[in-house]
Parts: C-alpha cells; sequence; structure tokens
C-alpha cells in the first residue's frame, strides 16, 4: 500500500481576485503572496509574457537603431577632410609652458577657470580645493572637502564662489571670502545630491543654478539658494562622467557623455533627450562644444576624439592615430575651433587640426596622466591638470 | 563585487583597452620578419636570446608609426613602466636606456591584462621566495609588505614557505640562463603590480573604474529601458536633418572668420599675456574698457550673439535703439535672461515685475508681441514659472536680430565706432630672462566692491613656483 501524500490547502480569499478558494503560496518581488490556482497560473504566464515582450523590445529598439544609421548615412554627401582641402594647412606650431602651479598634495581632478581670464579653482585626490591667480602663481583661497577625490569643480560666472564634490555624492556652493575672519566652510552650501559620486559640475549662466552629472547615471539641475531639484535627466545605461552647456542665446541644451559610451544631448527645461550618438569604443571621458553651438566634441578611453554634428545630427570626424594608445580624458577647442586640445592618459596632449583631422603637435612635460584641460575664456591659452600633482598653463 | 584581497579590484580587461593596445604592439614587434632586430644578451657563460636595444626598438616605433623620435621614446618607457619590456641587468630604471643595454619582452603570463589583479598569496610567496634565496635580500618596502603579510594571512603562512621552497627547487632544475629570465619577468611583474613607494601605479583608473571604490553602475536593461530607447530612437528618426555639406562649409567660414580673433592661432596685440608677463593685452579688452579695439568691434558683427554677448556691444546696441525708441525689447530680453537663470525664490516677483514694466496694458514700456504669443504668454502668467516667457523671449529675440541688428551694422553709429576703434601695437618679447618683471596681481572679482580702493589680501606678483618658459 503506498502512501498518499495530501497538499494541504489554505481556504481563504486571494490576494488577487479575492474570490474565496484554495490557496497555494506566491513570491512575487520576493514579497509572499497567497493566490487561488487560477490567478497562479496567469501569474506564471504572465512572467513568460513580460520575458517575450523584452526579447522584442530590445530587437525592435536595435532594428530602429539601424534605421536612424541609415537615415542618417542618407544626408552624408561629404567628409570633413574633403571639403577641408582647400583650407591652407596650419604652420609651424610652438606652445610651451608658462606657469606650472604646483601646491597640490595630490592628483589634480578637475579645473575652471574664472571668467577675468586668469583665475582658476582646481579640485584634487586628497580633497584639496585651491582657487589660484595663475598668472602670478598665487593661492587665494583654499577649502578640503570632508571626501578624497573631488572630481568636479567649477567657477560661478560672477567670479564669486566656486563649486565641487566628488566622492561625497554631493555638490556644494563655497562662496569666495578674503575675510581672514570667516573660514570658507562656514558659508558652505550643499546643492546637490546624487546616489553616487559627483562626476562634473556646471554653473549655468549664473550664479543660482547649477547643472551636475554623476556615476548614478543621471544629470540633475539644481537651485542654488534651496537646493531645489528643478530637471533631472536619465537615460544613460551607466555612470555619466562628463557635461557642457551649450553656447546658445536662445536655446536650452547640454550635452553629456558616460560610461555607456554614449554623448547624450538634453532639453534642460523638458529634461528629455534630445539627440543620441553612440559610436566611441569604449568610456566617453570629456564633451565640449565646438564655439558656434553646433557641433560638440567626445574624447574617450578608446584613445580617439571625435566630431558629431548636431544639424547633420552624426559623427563627422575621428581624430585618432595609431601610436596613440591611451585614453583622451579631457578635450577643449581652441577660439576659433580650428584646433582641439586633448589631454590623454599617456601624460601627453595632443593638439589636432579640427578641419583637417590631422595632428598638429603633441606635447610632453606632464609626468603622469591628464585629468583634466580647459581653454581660457579668451583663448589666450589652456591649463592642463594632472595626476603628478601640477597644473600647467600653456601659451 | 567580489570584496577580494587584491588592492585593485576586479576589473574587466574591457575597462582597459589601452592594455590590449600594447599588448599588439609588443606583438607586432617581436614579429620575426617585421619586428625588432632581436640581439642575443651574454651574460659570462650564458647566453640569453631574443633580446633589443632601446635604440631599435625607438627605431622600429619611428618607422612604424611615423613620429617623432621623443614621441617613440615616451612610447617606449610607457611599456617598460607598464611591464612589456625589461632590461635583463639591473639597475633596472623605470626609463628606456638608449644606450647597450638589453630589453626583454614581457611573457604573455605575466601580462597585465592576463594576471590581474595580483593575488595577497602570489605576492607573499614571490616575498618568501626572495627572503629564502639570499637573506637580506628584500628592500624596505618589500620588508614591509612581508611583515604586513606575513601578520595579515598568518594561517597559511606554512603554505606560503612550503610554495616558495618548492618553486626554488623547481627552479633549480633550470638552465641558469632560463632562471634568470624567470626571475626577471617575475620581478617585472611584481614592480607593475606592487610599485615601491614613489613611484606612481600605472594600474590605478580612478574611482568607479575598477578600484572598487565606487562600483560602476550598469543599468538593469529592463522594458523600460528599452521602451526609453525606442522612444528616442523614433523622435530622431523623426529629425529633420542638414546636408553635410552644408554643416561643414559652417566650421570653415567660423573657422576662418574667428581666426584673427583666436589668439592661439594669430596672436594677440599688444602681445599675449602668457608669453610676455605683460598684461596689457587684458587691460585693453576689460569687459567695460571705454575704448574697445578694432578686432572687439569687428566681431559685434559676426552674429546677433556675439554683439550681445559683450557688454560693450550691447551697450552700444541698447544705444542705438534708443534712436530708434525701441530699447524696451531689449531690455525686456534682459528681463527675461533674468529670470531664465535666476533663482526658484524670485520667480514670482520677477515675472510680475516684467508684466507690468512690459506687457500689461498701457504698460511704460510695452513690448510690440504678436497677439498670439501674448495671449498664449498671459495665460501661462496666471501659473508663473520659470519658462513662461519664453515664447514672448523669443520673439523679440528673433525681431531684433531680424530687424534692428542688421540696420546697427549699417548704422553711422557702427561704423563710426569701426573707425575710432584702437588697434595696438605689438610690443617685442623680452629678451632678457635675468631682469624679472613683477607680475601686477588684479582686483579678484570676489572682492566685495566697497573693498575696491583699498589694497587686496591677495599679495602683489610674488616669485611663488612661478616658471618663466619653459
Amino acid at each position: 500500500m503506498c502512501d498518499q501524500t495530501f497538499l494541504v490547502n489554505v481556504f481563504g480569499s486571494c490576494d488577487k481576485c479575492f474570490k474565496q478558494r484554495a490557496l497555494r503560496p506566491v513570491f512575487k518581488k520576493s514579497q509572499q503572496l497567497s493566490y487561488c490556482s487560477t490567478c497562479a497560473e496567469i501569474m506564471a504566464t504572465d512572467g513568460l509574457h513580460e520575458n517575450e515582450t523584452l526579447a522584442s523590445l530590445k530587437s525592435e529598439a536595435e532594428s530602429l537603431k539601424g534605421k536612424l544609421e541609415e537615415e542618417r548615412a542618407k544626408l552624408h554627401d561629404v567628409e570633413l577632410h574633403q571639403v577641408a582641402e582647400r583650407v591652407e594647412a596650419l604652420g609651424q606650431f610652438v606652445m610651451k609652458t608658462r606657469r606650472t602651479l604646483k601646491g597640490h598634495g595630490n592628483k589634480v581632478l578637475c579645473m575652471d577657470w574664472c571668467k577675468d581670464k586668469r583665475r582658476i579653482v582646481s579640485s584634487s585626490q586628497d580633497g584639496k580645493v585651491i582657487v589660484w591667480d595663475s598668472f602670478t602663481t598665487n593661492k587665494e583661497h583654499a577649502v578640503t572637502m570632508p571626501c578624497t577625490w573631488v572630481m568636479a569643480c567649477a567657477y560661478a560666472p560672477s567670479g564669486c564662489a566656486i563649486a565641487c564634490g566628488g566622492l561625497d555624492n554631493k555638490c556644494s556652493v563655497y562662496p569666495l571670502t578674503f575675510d581672514k575672519n570667516e573660514s570658507m566652510a562656514a558659508k558652505k552650501k550643499s546643492v546637490a545630491m546624487h546616489t553616487n559620486y559627483l562626476s562634473a559640475c556646471s554653473f549655468t549662466n549664473s550664479d543660482m543654478q547649477i547643472l551636475t552629472a554623476s556615476g548614478d547615471g543621471t544629470c540633475a539641475l539644481w537651485d542654488v539658494e534651496s537646493g531645489q531639484l528643478l530637471q533631472s535627466f536619465h537615460g544613460h545605461g551607466a555612470d555619466v562622467l562628463c557635461l557642457d552647456l551649450a553656447p546658445s542665446e536662445t536655446g536650452n541644451t547640454f550635452v553629456s557623455g558616460g560610461c555607456d559610451k554614449k554623448s547624450m544631448v538634453w532639453d534642460m527645461r523638458s529634461g528629455q533627450c534630445v539627440q543620441a550618438f553612440e559610436t566611441h569604443e569604449s568610456d566617453v571621458n570629456s564633451v565640449r562644444y565646438y564655439p558656434s553651438g553646433d557641433a560638440f566634441a567626445s574624447g574617450s578611453d578608446d584613445a580617439t576624439c571625435r566630431l558629431y554634428d548636431l544639424r547633420a545630427d552624426r559623427e563627422v570626424a575621428i581624430y585618432s592615430k595609431e601610436s596613440i594608445i591611451f585614453g583622451a580624458s579631457s578635450v577643449d577647442f581652441s577660439l576659433s575651433g580650428r584646433l582641439l586640445f586633448a589631454g590623454y592618459n599617456d601624460y601627453t596632449i595632443n593638439v589636432w587640426d579640427v578641419l583637417k583631422g590631422a595632428r598638429v603637435s603633441i606635447l610632453f612635460g606632464h609626468e603622469n596622466r591628464v585629468s583634466t584641460l580647459r581653454v581660457s575664456p579668451d583663448g589666450t591659452a589652456f591649463c592642463s591638470g594632472s595626476w603628478d600633482h601640477t597644473l600647467r598653463v600653456w601659451a | 563585487m567580489a570584496a577580494g584581497p587584491a588592492s585593485h579590484g576586479g576589473c574587466p580587461r574591457a575597462q582597459m583597452p589601452h592594455l590590449s593596445k600594447m599588448e599588439r604592439v609588443v606583438v607586432s614587434m617581436q614579429d620575426p620578419d617585421q619586428g625588432v632586430k632581436m640581439r642575443s644578451q651574454r651574460l659570462l657563460i650564458t647566453v640569453i636570446p631574443h633580446a633589443v636595444t632601446g635604440s631599435d626598438v625607438v627605431e622600429w616605433l619611428i618607422q612604424k608609426y611615423c613620429i617623432s623620435e621623443e614621441e617613440a621614446l615616451h612610447l617606449g618607457v610607457l611599456l617598460v613602466r607598464h611591464g612589456y619590456l625589461y632590461a635583463l641587468r639591473e639597475p633596472r630604471s623605470p626609463g628606456l636606456q638608449l644606450d647597450e643595454t638589453l630589453y626583454r619582452f614581457q611573457t604573455p603570463y605575466f601580462w597585465t591584462s592576463t594576471l590581474w589583479p595580483a593575488a595577497e598569496l602570489d605576492y607573499a610567496i614571490y616575498l618568501a621566495k626572495k627572503n629564502i634565496r639570499k637573506q637580506g635580500a628584500l628592500v624596505d618596502h618589500e620588508k614591509e609588505h612581508y611583515d604586513q603579510l606575513h601578520r595579515k594571512i598568518n594561517h597559511t603562512w606554512d603554505l606560503v614557505v612550503m610554495q616558495a621552497r618548492e618553486q626554488l627547487r623547481a627552479a633549480k632544475q633550470r638552465r641558469k640562463g632560463d632562471r634568470l629570465v624567470i626571475a626577471c619577468q617575475e620581478q617585472t611583474y611584481w614592480l607593475v603590480n606592487r610599485p615601491p613607494p614613489g613611484v606612481p601605479s600605472v594600474l590605478e583608473q580612478g574611482p568607479g573604474r575598477g578600484s572598487g571604490m565606487a562600483r560602476r553602475v550598469q543599468m538593469t536593461k529592463n522594458t523600460d529601458f528599452y521602451k526609453q530607447e525606442i522612444e528616442c530612437c523614433t523622435k530622431a528618426l523623426g529629425r529633420i536633418r542638414v546636408k553635410s555639406s552644408v554643416c561643414l562649409e559652417a566650421y570653415l567660414k567660423f573657422s576662418s572668420q574667428h581666426r584673427p580673433h583666436d589668439p592661439i592661432m594669430s596672436g594677440c596685440l599688444p602681445s599675449n599675456p602668457w608669453i610676455t608677463d605683460d598684461d596689457t593685452y587684458w587691460a585693453m579688452n576689460a569687459p567695460n574698457v571705454a575704448a574697445p579695439t578694432k578686432l572687439r568691434v569687428e566681431r559685434w558683427g559676426f552674429s546677433f550673439r556675439e554683439l550681445l554677448a559683450d557688454p560693450v556691444g550691447r551697450a552700444n546696441f541698447m544705444d542705438f535703439l534708443r534712436k530708434e525708441f525701441s530699447a524696451e525689447n531689449l531690455s525686456f530680453w534682459e528681463a527675461c535672461e533674468e529670470l531664465r537663470h535666476g533663482g526658484q525664490a524670485q520667480i514670482p516677483t520677477l515675472v510680475d515685475s516684467v508684466y507690468q514694466q512690459f506687457l500689461a496694458p498701457g504698460a511704460a514700456r510695452w513690448v510690440n508681441i504678436d497677439s498670439q504669443t501674448m495671449e498664449r504668454t498671459l495665460e501661462g502668467l496666471r501659473q508663473p514659472h520659470r519658462y513662461v516667457l519664453e515664447d514672448a523671449q523669443l520673439h523679440i529675440y528673433m525681431l531684433m536680430k531680424k530687424d534692428s541688428y542688421p540696420r546697427f551694422l549699417k548704422s553711422d553709429m557702427y561704423k563710426g565706432l569701426l573707425a575710432e576703434a584702437m588697434i595696438l601695437p605689438e610690443t617685442k618679447r623680452r629678451v632678457f630672462p635675468f631682469m624679472w618683471k613683477p607680475r601686477h596681481s588684479s582686483l579678484s572679482p570676489a572682492l566685495p566692491p566697497a573693498s575696491a580702493s583699498v589694497e587686496p589680501v591677495a599679495a602683489a606678483g610674488g616669485p611663488g613656483g612661478a616658471e618663466g618658459e619653459a
């Protein structure tokens, strides 16, 4: 005689249809519920349905991307270097280090120029943020952040404040004061709050709004005075590493680049992604608009810099050389947009002819990777910061 | 994320693309036909084959990549620093010697990308071997590591010593040449993975990129993610695109137009402050200078945006508009800008003041907007927000751009400004390196206006670490 096992059924009201049935335990998102057999069946097939939808969505996305590339290619009737053939080649190019700023005790991670064309703010791994008059090389202010790896810093348009942040997941604004009795840390204002490290920050056209990019995959726009989140930008599939505001009087857009190899252009007002480009083969470390605002350049770990045109909606140039193996960490244009300066992880700075696509010059000097590079507001020089603890101004 | 003993955390090879590229270079260097010339190193009675000199490596790089000697040497040094090349003889400097020193290529087994992250246990065995082989062979930082590891993995220390002894015994079976090579290879590997103090680690990537401190985020590619991608793509497909030829021509025009204004491309008059230590250029081009330079006035003609961006240009344009009795347009535009970029708390008051001044029927400075836009704007004013005046602002902007701006450029006022504007003479570069000229400091924008007459706390130009021309 065989044993018969009886399934002990609990009778009660089903958690889904509320009918009085024999219930069985069911797990949904690690929460235990009791469903009747009919509802349990439905849930099982729902799961299947969701998986099918995921696969079909993915293939739909892929085919749309393919179609998009086709459309973009239709209007591509000429290459940049072909158009640039009638432009005269650049002559001998000489740029030297004109100032070396020593004072950071560890890797310099980020820097920004003040609108007065000579002051800069720089931040480093040891938490120090220093404001320099780089013309005289004097340090004017110094703040120690409560965290290490201060990866982002920015100068306010008025010149009266700086913003910085990093592994503390926040962006803080410090008003600059010369009053010896006041410590800058006392007046610090915590503006942005992310759920992962802060990778980039920038003031918009005034001291009152800050745009941030974070390792949590989002960008956000904040009101400085209240710390209120005005708009958030979702869409990157991984850490966002850089951002740049468009130089436009009428528009409200900015571009961001991330570890998902994408560069995305956003509308600040609606929070929507307006355009996206995915041609890099590795993380996009730096993005910068062309001075006219119609294009932007990006530097990536795949050792290339690329130029994307916003009206043509496509990549229009690649700046690469077989001998350049290390990733580009930071890019910026000269004032006329003819030259693209790019700092690389192999300690060098390469200068590219934007129109002809050729490398104009290679600058040596830093003793560790170049982490940040910005051209001064009036285009007279550019400043590079490096993991060798120094900043250099080149002209 | 595995919380392993490795100090650099796990990092998939894909996140370090420069390593695979370096490996390809090294592989092609070892190609029997196209590679670097191989020599043999003679050490007393042992002969070690497949060695190369630093100069051969540099020469090969110059030929292969058409680069300068400086760049080739730099690349060679990086190959050594990343452990792909090692010198056979001590002392092993971190550079690439261009003399008779011979180098060998690291075996793929020890390549950074293959064996990374380096395990503590392996390092302990390596140090133990070194210690056993010759007492006192450990350098200071190695001694420290050794003691640390001894404390940390004390429970497996017998294993460590046993392994060390076994490896040394096995090594004795080999020929002297092989033994030497293997020892070099291992040492090179550990120089990269446990650099001595003062030598920066080439493996450090920064947070979020494999150091494990801030774990990188990978969005779950769920239905929402794909739905968003699909939406983005569909919108993108509907975009109006411009032909490449048109877009690219625009760059040529922009670059050539701005070239004389680009100090790096064309220099600047009287001189570039960074090069000559003379900041006259900045003084002459100060934001609100009374007499703008010719280049500056010319630039106002490039685009309406450039005119508005320059405070002097904008002020002159305002004067022009006053003459045409349409100055309220520019004032309205400025007020809208203030709203758009202002603080959140000021929005209601600003909107109200703009309405009273410019939009209300019978307002003192009423702006002429088309009825549709006006209606929409007034409707939106019921619930004021940052962008409520955007339509009206754009309308007025376009009006000024298409109408007032071209007239301004043709006006006598502008022509007069162009004629009066200065062209500064060039100052010759100082050629006396020993006559040090003090650099004047400028007032920091962060100083409150009241103290403008007082000497700034930031002292006038001192020698503080400044470097002249490199």
